[in-house]
């Protein structure tokens, strides 16, 4: 492109300028991280005289186990650790149930059509765009009628609801790429509506359960309002617990241990995209191609 | 007591009818086509067969029993989808004995059988494979042993060879003929292909827009066409549809054929009846391309009429070579052997075998008798 008359030269040139293009986003997408990580390895004395992104010289983990175990969020000073746990315990529960329902869902708008399936999908769309901020006060008084405010259990409900449109979404567009052929062969081998789901469906579904298992997760666990909104002390996640920890007005800001809290409150996340992420985009691009 | 037997069966959508009231029957052992072009009904009158779709009104029923309200699973039928629609999560192996499992088949009994199915299909290689690692025909096969396997009183066939290519299709309608001669049983067999339903079947239903045109054997269907449509369904390549008007001659009636300037009077027997009311009036004179060729060593036969027409088209096929020529502003394909061709611009005797053409009102479009 760059050189018509020599296509060589050209291609070699367009080569090293996507490179180079991909190779600075990288460095300015990584640059924050790398930033937190070496800050949570320095002591608060060489933060306060050093550099900022020059490497630790006197290597510390002291700031992990501190924020771990014994940092302070407002009054209460047991670390991320509890907190951590909370956010473990909704969203594991919130990302298997919206998952699965998701996926019964777009099974019975795809395979066993009715004449409110099309109605019912778009208004499961709205849901889509409906702002977190739209649904706090009818959730509220939701919460407080089937009494699960404050409550663990009271977050797998809100996420696992707001969840179940990006799910349907997911499954109902996947599934709608399986010739429906395949069901009616299973009718007529005698199987019912929950065995074509089950030994048909679901192990047809891997790639798009990947894609709703990690959007969800991503979703539910770096939620905050929902969290903030919805919980108070001891139940927090870890998202709001992480907001006291860096807006604790006492004494000195430990910039090493809030750092150290962010990547924990980050990692979860990030190992996820790192295990399933290859799954991710192919199941993202899943149904472009027959199989 | 018939195997399948479909009783004023009718289906509509959102006030559409799409079957108006349908009747065949068939006995024991027979292998029935159903034939017509796409949206005739023919693959909704199958999905109710088989229960995928409900019956507004009328009856159907499976070796004597009325099924209108049963399940799919419990009508006794066995279903090869055009797409295979094999379980691509399941081995061949689980994909034959999925039907027999959920059946409760013992595990010994259920191995037999799926052992017994790929011998008679010569797929014994292929039982621990999958169907994404199968070639279209392999699959075809597979979804053909799935049917089998469940042993059921009635085959229903949905187009199963048109996902295969031209070759392929061929031998797999041998096989599913030479299946059906072994094994005896009762086919329903969904197409739009008429070579396929004229070659396959014992009897033929050509429908048209929910409607059964002609229900009768194939050799009747394609001798004795009740209506233009079913004329010129069947048969390829197509018959040929003379519009001509009707002149006395004699005692009986002729046709009036021009080609050219040339003016002929072509004899019509048999349907004096018919066309004494219609003298002067039009007709549609129905006769296929391989009734109409070259001269044939010493006839002399009175059903033999032999015109000399200019040759417009030569299209050599191998066994035949097609020649087009004008009669009434029309183009008529005529089928010669290839050593009696002559070049395109010339004028060849053709001769017109008359004791199986067949007559159409120019209006109604129905045969004439």
């Amino acid at each position: 492109m760059a050189d018509a008359s020599n296509p060589a030269t050209g291609t070699n040139l367009g080569r090293v300028l996507i490179y180079a293009a991909l190779a600075l986003t990288c460095l300015y997408y990584l640059l924050p991280l790398y930033v937190m990580v070496v800050t949570s390895l320095k002591s608060l004395d060489e933060i306060r005289t050093g550099n900022l992104v020059a490497p630790p010289q006197n290597l510390t983990f002291d700031p992990w186990i501190k924020a771990w175990s014994s940092a302070c969020t407002g009054v209460n000073c047991g670390g991320m650790r509890g907190y951590f746990m909370n956010s473990v315990m909704f969203t594991i529960p919130a990302v298997m149930l919206s998952t699965l329902i998701g996926a019964a869902n777009g099974y019975v708008m795809t395979m066993w059509r009715s004449r409110f399936s099309d109605i019912l999908f778009a208004a499961l769309m709205m849901g889509c765009f409906i702002p977190f901020q739209v649904v706090l006060l009818p959730m509220a008084r939701t919460l407080g009628v089937l009494g699960i405010a404050n409550s663990v259990l009271g977050l797998v409900f809100v996420h696992t609801v707001y969840g179940l449109a990006f799910t349907t979404l997911f499954f109902r567009n996947y599934y709608i790429t399986i010739p429906d052929e395949l069901v009616k062969a299973a009718k007529i081998d005698g199987a019912g509506f929950f065995l074509i789901f089950r030994r048909i469906i679901l192990p047809l579904s891997i790639p798009i359960i990947v894609v709703s298992v990690i959007w969800q997760f991503t979703q539910v666990w770096n939620d905050f309002l929902f969290g903030v909104v919805f919980s108070s002390g001891e139940s927090q996640p870890i998202t709001v617990a992480l907001n006291n920890l860096v807006n604790t007005s006492t004494g000195v800001k430990e910039y090493n241990v809030n750092m150290a809290a962010a990547i924990i409150a980050a990692l979860p996340t990030l190992f996820v995209y790192v295990v399933a992420g290859k799954h991710f985009v192919r199941g993202l691009t899943a149904g472009a191609v027959k199989g | 007591m018939s195997a399948l037997s479909i009783r004023e069966v009718r289906k509509a959508h959102q006030g559409t009818p799409i079957l108006k009231g349908i009747n065949l029957e068939i006995e024991d052992g027979e292998f029935l086509c159903l034939v017509g072009p796409s949206g005739c009904g023919k693959s909704t009158l199958l999905s109710m067969i088989a229960g995928l779709d409900t019956i507004d009104s009328g009856e159907v029923s499976i070796g004597g029993r009325v099924v209108n309200h049963l399940s799919p699973k419990d009508r006794d039928i066995a279903m090869v989808f055009q797409s295979y629609a094999l379980y691509p999560n399941m081995s061949v192996r689980e994909n034959v004995s999925f039907g027999l499992e959920i059946r409760k088949v013992p595990q010994a009994e259920r191995q037999a059988i799926v052992q017994r199915v790929a011998q008679t299909l010569q797929m014994e290689h292929l039982l621990d494979r999958k169907p994404s690692q199968l070639s279209g025909g392999q699959r075809q096969r597979v979804a053909m042993g799935r049917a089998i396997a469940r042993d059921p009183a009635l085959f229903l066939f949905d187009e199963p060879l048109s996902n295969l290519d031209a070759k392929l299709r061929v031998e797999m309608r041998t096989e599913i003929k030479l299946l059906h001669k072994r094994m005896g049983t009762t086919i329903v067999y969904v197409t739009h292909d008429q070579i396929e339903a004229m070659t396959l079947s014992d009897r033929i239903a050509v429908m048209r827009a929910g409607e059964v045109q002609q229900f009768a054997s194939p050799q009747e269907i394609y001798d004795n066409p009740v209506n233009l449509f079913v004329a010129g369904f069947m048969g390829s390549p197509s018959m040929n549809f003379i519009r001509a008007k009707v002149e006395t001659q004699g005692a009986g009636f002729g046709l009036r054929l021009d080609t050219h300037g040339a003016s002929h009077l072509m004899p019509a027997q048999g349907i004096d009846a018919a066309l004494r009311s219609r003298v002067g009036q039009e007709v549609i004179f129905g006769v296929r391309p391989e009734q109409i060729t070259h001269r044939p060593d010493g006839a002399g036969a009175d059903q033999l009429h032999t015109l000399r027409l200019p040759v417009e088209l030569v299209e050599p096929t191998g066994p035949d070579t097609l020649l087009l020529v004008p009669i009434n502003g029309q183009e008529v394909t005529c089928r010669v052997h290839p050593t009696h061709a002559c070049a395109a611009g010339e004028h060849l005797d053709l001769t017109f075998d008359l004791s199986k053409a067949v007559y159409f009102d120019a209006k109604t479009e129905q045969r004439l008798l």
